[in-house]
């Protein structure tokens, strides 16, 4: 049953939860948990266009083309909530609303003006497919995965204090706004090669419910990353194995229920424990 | 022709009653649990089809109402018992419930609920699906909206007072004698039904264009509640009748070219009320900062 080509997807997927776990715990703790779902939902646009440009299911270029959209549309975000009185929970609203709506437009174009519009797979972008992977796919996206967590292994005293006391950091004289700036990127990176397996509606969710789980567990945050990469990585095999066996439900949906399991799991027995 | 006509009429009826309840949702700073609300009731959606047999239609209404006030509730139990902040809480409870309903709409596949139409609205083919009312084949899907933007009209002409003091201030409204969590939970319920009925047009992810998008283009305009609301009905009923023509014509998503249209008008008056309030700011009046 276990074939060469699912081994290496379950692989992959479990790389990918690994790196998401931690990255997303860091999302969490720094409020970031929406945001990164605004950003989810603003790579469609990209992705679409990119498959215009390029003409063909390309996946580093379909990748590229849906981190740039995806940045463009956490900007915007910025800007609506610095320098108008639009809240930012309004502001997250309209990015993901009219991104979405954009990206949409686009991929009903490119199906009903190209005939390669169908055979593109982009609607396996909108709920994850993790069946459809290939080796190479797979490589790069794990080869993204092990660089996020290397970044995260360098920078992690200067995220802890990010985190914990941002004022505290400035006065330091560290780079509160570079390295701000640098987690979000780490996100927008995470959530794009999170797009193949999971989709673009529910991406997001494979950052919090790894994360909130393992924060059932512990209050420190070196234990709270380790494990939520644990949880991460676990989520991701286990998702990726089950949905290759119910073929009819998209994989993206099957892996963020399995999350959940963790995260109820994991909040009963704290509970249970604690009280 | 008559299909474009009823799907502009389709179209407008749920934007205008989605950017009704949405003035509330934008005051309250609640956007974002209009679009967890828009993802939860999903589940509630296809558990309808599967036990009724149809899409959409008032037991998915009904449904909605429970679902809504349930999300709330759930978000809130989360933050409180787990101690994981507010919008992580909200994260967790909207994505696994979306999932979930993703999930049972593949097992449901097979039958003539199309996750297409449930996700992204096919307001295109809603005209198809006729119904006669008084000798007229009129679309289904108006028989559910526009009873549902008239109860809405209704209500919040009912309870004014009630709805616009909890919207700007729910302490003074708990004050002045008004239960406020009561007329909160009422509007989150009504947000939901709102929703489910015009899902159908626009899709469970794209209500929320509708929700939030118009309410807050019409906030650049005005503060006063009874201003508001006919504005972000104007503003939602062109976008949704030019996102329909703009769609119609280059063939593309309806829905998908609602939101655009919406955030397009977003965009102007951003850029034209930058430049007035810029304008008045550097003759010194205070207030309203569009930033530096």
């Amino acid at each position: 049953m276990l074939r060469y080509n699912t081994l290496i997807v379950l692989l992959g997927v479990g790389l990918l939860g690994a790196a998401a776990g931690p990255i997303g715990a860091l999302a969490v703790l720094r409020r970031r948990a929406l945001v990164g779902d605004a950003l989810a939902h603003a790579t469609l646009p990209g992705l679409c266009l990119a498959f215009l440009i390029i003409g063909e299911r390309s996946m580093p270029a379909l990748l590229l083309g849906a981190l740039a959209s995806g940045l463009l549309g956490v900007t915007v975000l910025a800007l609506l909530s610095r320098y108008t009185r639009i809240k930012e929970d309004a502001a997250i609203a309209i990015v993901l609303s009219v991104f979405f709506g954009a990206g949409l437009v686009l991929s009903r174009w490119i199906q009903n003006h190209t005939t390669t519009g169908s055979k593109a797979g982009l609607d396996s972008y909108i709920l994850g497919k993790t069946a459809g992977l290939l080796l190479d796919d797979v490589l790069l996206l794990a080869g993204l995965a092990v660089l996020v967590l290397v970044v995260l292994l360098a920078l992690y005293k200067e995220f802890q204090l990010l985190i914990f006391d941002r004022d505290f950091a400035r006065v330091q004289g560290w780079p509160v706004a570079r390295l701000d700036l640098l987690l979000l990127g780490l996100i927008a990176v995470l959530v794009v090669i999170g797009l193949p397996a999971v989709g673009v509606i529910l991406v997001a969710s494979l950052l919090i419910l790894p994360a909130v789980a393992a924060r059932m567990w512990t209050d420190r945050l070196h234990r709270l990353l380790v494990l939520s990469g644990l949880i991460g990585a676990l989520t991701g095999v286990v998702g990726a194995a089950l949905s290759a066996s119910l073929p009819r439900a998209p994989a993206g949906a099957v892996i963020v229920l399995v999350a959940m399991a963790f995260f109820v799991v994991s909040a009963v027995a704290r509970r249970l424990l604690w009280g | 022709m008559g299909l474009t006509v009823w799907t502009i009429v389709i179209g407008t009826t749920a934007a205008a009653a989605c950017s009704l309840v949405g003035c509330y949702l934008v005051l309250r700073r609640l956007s974002l649990l209009g679009d967890a609300i828009s993802h939860a009731v999903l589940p509630g959606l296809v558990a309808a089809f599967l036990i009724t047999g149809r899409v959409g239609g008032w037991p998915a209404v009904l449904g909605a109402l429970i679902v809504g006030v349930l999300t709330s509730v759930l978000a809130d139990i989360v933050h409180r018992r787990t101690g994981v902040p507010e919008d992580a809480g909200l994260g967790v409870v909207f994505t696994s419930l979306f999932a979930l309903g993703v999930v049972l709409l593949g097992l449901a596949d097979g039958t003539d609920l199309d996750p297409g139409c449930v996700l992204y609205g096919l307001i295109e083919l809603a005209p198809l699906d006729t119904a006669p009312v008084f000798g007229l084949e009129v679309p289904r899907t108006l028989l559910t909206l526009v009873p549902v933007l008239l109860i809405t009209i209704g209500l919040f002409v009912l309870f004014w007072k009630e709805v616009q003091l909890t919207a700007f201030d729910p302490a003074h409204a708990v004050a002045a004698g008004i239960h406020a969590g009561l007329i909160h939970h009422a509007v989150l319920a009504l947000t939901a039904g709102v929703i489910v009925a015009s899902f159908e047009a626009v899709g469970s992810i794209l209500v929320v264009a509708m929700l939030v998008v118009p309410p807050v283009t019409a906030g650049l305009i005005t503060r006063r509640l009874h201003h508001l609301m006919p504005m972000a009905v104007f503003f939602a009923t062109t976008a949704a009748t030019g996102g329909t023509l703009l769609a119609t014509w280059w063939n593309t998503s309806v829905a998908g070219m609602m939101a655009v249209v919406a955030g397009v008008q977003l965009g102007c008056l951003l850029a034209v009320s930058s430049v007035i309030l810029g304008e008045r700011q550097s003759r010194g009046e205070r207030g309203v900062s569009p930033g530096r």
